[in-house]
């Protein structure tokens, strides 16, 4: 099973580089346990804890298919082989 | 220093006046690693909000999905003020998620809707650092 994935330049640092790097996992959360593995430091930037439980930062959104994953189910969105991942910070602020 | 051409710094303080009192946001994308901010991009402040700016996240994925197609990168990211000074604010800076842009901040905290004097003003942000940086207005970019 492969799963691409696309890495913003912010978290490039992670992936030696690489815009876009192969995981794998049957859910996003699975997927990032797997990006984590082979990228370590990544999932904290794309993960928090809320009530003990891990969710999705905020400001930080990913998309499966162009699908916002936030709207098929969060970490818990499904994937299957072939399926393109994006990961793009929000661009957002206030004063 | 950033280097802008007079008709896409005229347009960012257009907009930034047109929506006043909401924060405007938009950015200007550019060729890969060329430093020129050529294809101007209005987007909806998806918070609407005079105090917070959010690109709305699909509009957001088609904007990169066409960069990346086009081989562009975002050389200028702005936003406005309608009530503070064109400096990041703590929150801005906690966001800044594109080390290699232009941050610029218009604030039209002084002429609103109307017309006169904005102040335009741009940033680097890196790794929570912010260094401002000249501007300069082109008749057109070299």
């Amino acid at each position: 099973m492969s799963i691409e994935v696309r890495i913003p330049t912010i978290l490039r640092t992670y992936t030696g580089g690489e815009k876009a790097v192969n995981g794998d996992g049957a859910s996003l959360s699975a997927l990032i346990d797997d990006l984590e593995a082979n990228h370590p430091g990544i999932k904290e930037r794309l993960v928090e804890d809320k009530n003990g439980k891990d969710d999705l930062r905020r400001f930080v959104n990913i998309y499966v298919n162009d699908e916002d994953v936030r709207f098929i189910g969060g970490l818990e969105a499904p994937l299957s082989d072939g399926d393109q991942v994006v990961v793009l910070p929000a661009v957002a602020g206030g004063c | 220093m950033l280097s802008i051409d007079r008709t896409t710094y005229d347009a960012i303080v257009a907009h930034a006046k047109r929506d006043h009192p909401d924060e405007a946001c938009g950015i200007v994308a550019g060729p890969e690693g060329s430093d020129r901010p050529e294809r101007h991009v209005e987007m909806v402040n998806a918070a609407g909000s005079p105090t917070f700016y959010e690109f709305d996240p699909t509009e957001l994925l088609e904007l990169y999905k066409q960069m990346w197609d086009n081989d562009e990168e975002p050389v200028v990211i702005y936003h406005s003020h309608t009530a503070t000074e064109a400096y990041p604010s703590r929150t801005d800076i906690g966001l800044a998620s594109e080390p290699g842009a232009h941050y610029v901040l218009v604030s039209t905290r002084e002429h609103g809707n109307n017309d006169g004097p904005v102040e335009f003003r741009s940033y680097r942000i890196v790794d929570g650092e912010v260094s401002e940086e000249d501007v300069a207005v082109l008749d057109a970019l070299p």
